[in-house]
């Protein structure tokens, strides 16, 4: 089986102006969402309590906020469905420190009259673990950023490290801006997308990279947007599938792996496709808007080679015993 | 069949490695190294606990000054106008020519704290190391001692660890139900400071009336009864002996049939125990039995006790009475615990989540295969005898380093699945485009691995940098998420690359130009 049976270029760089148009739109958008609207940051970094109940029957949304309301604690307590009728989360902004003092009991307490249910999960950070794990995570996202910066610099041109930060920047700023408009609570698990995403963005623009840098030593042509037509057309169809593999596990996930995991596994889905689209289609134009010359380049090589080759020249003569 | 060659054996040492010690945790067996589930997966508790560190430097200055008080009576200089601060206490001699003499008693008997004199008034204070040493003690005796009171409660396999430099990890795996929760958190709690005080019979009547103020005049203390506060006791401040002379504690019944706590005391404890109960027993004054600040009860004492043994009773259920035991017999806390987070699971939803993820790897695992399969042919079947070994050696290597499974970790093997492919992919694509351009099967191969290695390698170390970084700022069940999205990237640089290519070379010869439909899923 086939989907792209490569016959000749595709001219993804034509329209590459049109394509970064429409990126810029969605980062600016993205920025502005989450300036304008924030994060709904869950308990993790804000802190507070989670409490998960199950009802034997639907649960009865409006008693619970009712018996909720008459306990100072709980008032500005929020309840939702949580996946079916039966179960419910209720939010509060709060935490307690008491160890004796269970939040179990006391909601059970406190619910009493709304029917038969069963506590099953509460989660509760306070105020000093929720700053703590705020700061370690904005550690780990920088140091990631970071790190994959300095092995990209090495391992290719600075233009293209330069390039990949900016695809970079703008899947996770993307990925963000739809956390932020969909009111996803931003916890430590959507943190770990997020560094996936990073993982998986690079892993795609690299692919596309690595075949453009191959392209540079082979083609005749100085025309960088023919390289990179050449190349992006030829990694299109692994582009396509792995992203397909990769979806399609996540989308699996979002489907049946529980309630818990939906925000995570939905970030993802959407990291997967703006990762996709900007290595197809954002991150290699980005190379010539930072004034990349493929003349140079070449000429920069031919001359490595040339020393290279002067240097093995008078390493042999040395060797000889003619110097 | 081609030839044996090194890959190829890698590979299958590295599957027959992956199956066998994966099969502990497949199978649950109750020998060999396994995988443990996490607390999101068996249900459980976990909390981060606070030490109240305050209340453990005010225990150490109240006995410095008890040590201080004792040390100054005996050579009859008397003090008054006690004052408990933060980090300091003060106190007034009364006899200001004693002031120097006190001073050199003092610096010679106290070693851990700094004296200083201003007139009459001496100020004992604690410096930051020692605030610091304090509060360290303070935190290894509490991980110490609810390690022991867990470890005595009975369930499996708590875990107690000093976490940073002034928390403590608690996570109890396997709590059922709300009840042995609350259980365990009170246990947890429970300071368990056992004092045996001597009621002031000649002020006792009067104890209704009295102010807590009024009783520190006659240096006593109003105590409450455990079960009815209004009955209040009035005991003499300093006990005539506390838990730390405590040697041993046990939950029996009573001639009723009434659940009980006997307690035996070290040869010290039974010495201060006997001599008292000499003295009381003319008189038939009462001793109070008195477990965080509550009196359990207070008998008469008829005649002399020796053999340093004692009972609390109090009206207990026998779990009451056994954790009371546990908490004495492990020892009291100095500090009090608070807590900083909480997450518990009740074990019908780790039970949902484990369901609920597994029903998400399988579904998404057998997409995949399908997909390989019907994409690339046998080169996909191929890729997917990689995947599954590398399914294999996940956890095998999780097993053998007795790793925590979390739901992240879940997910991160899910995710696994669909990128350890991605290596495949780039494998086979590069095959494919060989193959088009009409070089020869062993040449398309050889040359499509070599074309493919340094796009999977750049992108392979790059999700390895952050998922890196993701195990060491990460917290709790998140590092389960990098370890297993880790251990796939390693794995997969094994099976997908190494494993395949042998794979290839030693079907070789059966490859033939005429079925590259078979093989690679191409028509050239």
């Amino acid at each position: 089986m086939e989907f792209f049976r490569y016959t000749k270029p595709i001219d993804f760089m034509g329209k590459a102006k049109y394509f970064g148009i429409f990126s810029l739109i969605l980062v600016l958008s993205s920025w502005a969402i989450i300036l304008i609207k924030g994060f709904n940051y869950g308990i993790d970094f804000a802190g507070g309590t989670v409490i998960q109940i199950k009802y034997d029957k639907k649960a009865p949304l409006e008693e619970i906020r009712k018996e909720l309301s008459k306990v100072e604690k709980y008032k500005d307590a929020t309840v939702t469905f949580f996946g079916s009728e039966q179960e419910v989360i209720i939010r509060t902004k709060g935490s307690s420190s008491e160890v004796t003092k269970d939040i179990g009991a006391e909601i059970k307490n406190i619910l009493k009259a709304t029917g038969n249910f069963e506590v099953r999960r509460v989660d509760m950070v306070g105020p000093k673990i929720g700053s703590e794990l705020r700061e370690k995570g904005l550690k780990a996202t920088i140091f990631a950023v970071i790190g994959i910066l300095l092995y990209l610099t090495f391992r290719f041109e600075w233009r293209f490290a330069l390039a990949s930060i900016i695809a970079l920047i703008h899947d996770v700023s993307i990925a963000l801006g739809a956390i932020a408009l969909l009111s996803i609570p931003f916890n430590l698990d959507i943190l770990a997308a997020i560094l996936t995403i990073l993982g998986y963005s690079l892993n795609d623009t690299i692919i596309v990279f690595d075949r453009i840098r191959e392209e540079l030593q082979k083609s005749k042509t100085n025309d960088l947007f023919t390289i990179i037509n050449e190349s992006i057309t030829k990694t299109l169809s692994r582009t396509t599938l792995t992203s397909l593999t990769t979806f399609l596990v996540v989308f699996v996930l979002y489907l049946f792996g529980g309630e818990i995991l939906k925000g995570f596994s939905l970030t993802l889905l959407i990291g997967i496709v703006v990762g996709t689209y900007s290595s197809i289609f954002v991150a290699a134009p980005i190379l010539k808007w930072l004034g990349f010359d493929v003349k140079e380049y070449k000429e920069k090589l031919a001359q490595k080679k040339k020393r290279e080759m002067e240097k093995e020249k008078l390493r042999a003569q040395f060797e000889q015993g003619v110097v | 069949m081609g030839k044996l060659n090194y890959r190829v054996v890698i590979f299958i040492l590295a599957f027959l490695f992956g199956v066998i010690f994966s099969i502990p945790s497949l199978t649950q067996s109750e020998s060999g190294k396994k995988i443990t589930l996490g607390l999101d997966l068996q249900g459980g508790l976990h909390m981060l606990l606070g030490v109240k560190s305050d209340e453990a430097i005010k225990s150490s200055l109240k006995s410095i000054l008890s040590t201080a008080k004792f040390e100054l009576e005996k050579n009859d200089i008397v003090i008054d106008n006690v004052n408990i601060g933060k980090t300091s206490a003060s106190f007034e001699i009364l006899d200001e020519d004693e002031v120097q003499n006190a001073l050199k008693i003092l610096k010679d008997t106290i070693k851990d704290a700094q004296i200083s004199v201003n007139k009459n008034i001496i100020t004992i204070s604690l410096n930051e190391e020692q605030i610091q040493q304090i509060t360290q003690k303070a935190i290894n005796q509490a991980v110490e001692t609810i390690r022991n009171r867990l470890n005595q409660f009975g369930l499996a396999e708590p875990t107690v660890a000093k976490q940073g430099k002034d928390k403590i990890l608690v996570e109890v795996p396997g709590v059922k139900t709300q009840e042995e929760k609350e259980r365990i958190k009170a246990l947890i709690a429970k300071p368990a400071h056992l004092q045996l005080m001597a009621i002031d019979e000649d002020r006792a009547a009067r104890v209704n009336e009295m102010s807590e103020a009024e009783a520190k005049k006659y240096g006593d203390i109003i105590l409450e009864d455990v079960k009815d506060p209004n009955v209040k006791y009035l005991v003499k401040a300093i006990p005539i002996l506390d838990g730390s002379m405590l040697v041993d504690a046990k939950a029996v019944f009573d001639q009723n049939g009434q659940p009980i706590i006997t307690f035996e005391l070290n040869g010290e404890g039974a010495k201060i125990f006997a001599n008292f109960t000499q003295k009381a027993a003319p008189t038939r004054a009462r001793l109070a039995i008195v477990l965080d600040n509550k009196v359990y009860s207070a008998p008469h004492v008829n005649e002399r006790i020796g053999g340093g043994r004692g009972q609390i009773s109090g009206g207990f259920t026998i779990n009451e009475a056994n954790d009371i035991a546990i908490a004495l017999r492990s020892g009291a806390l100095l500090a009090p615990v608070y807590i900083l987070s909480e997450r518990s699971i009740g074990p019908s939803l780790g039970a949902d989540s484990i369901r609920a993820s597994f029903k998400a790897l399988i579904t998404g695992f057998v997409l995949v295969v399908i997909f390989m399969a019907l994409y690339y042919g046998m080169a996909g079947v191929i890729a997917d005898i990689a995947l599954i070994a590398n399914l294999f050696l996940i956890l095998s290597i999780m097993s053998l380093f007795g790793a925590t499974l979390t739901l992240p970790g879940m997910a991160g093997i899910v995710l696994t699945v669909g990128m350890a492919v991605d290596a495949n992919v780039i494998i086979n694509e590069r095959i494919r485009e060989l193959l088009r351009e009409g070089k020869s099967i062993p040449k398309a191969i050889e040359d499509g691995y070599k074309n493919a290695f340094s796009a999977i390698w750049d992108a392979n170390i790059t999700t390895l940098i952050a998922s890196t970084l993701l195990f060491f700022y990460g917290t709790g069940p998140i590092k389960g998420f990098a370890v297993t999205i880790t251990i796939g990237i390693l794995a997969s640089m094994l099976t997908a690359i190494l494993g395949t290519h042998g794979i290839y070379e030693l079907l070789l010869p059966k490859i033939k130009k005429e079925n590259l439909n078979f093989w690679f899923g191409i028509k050239v």
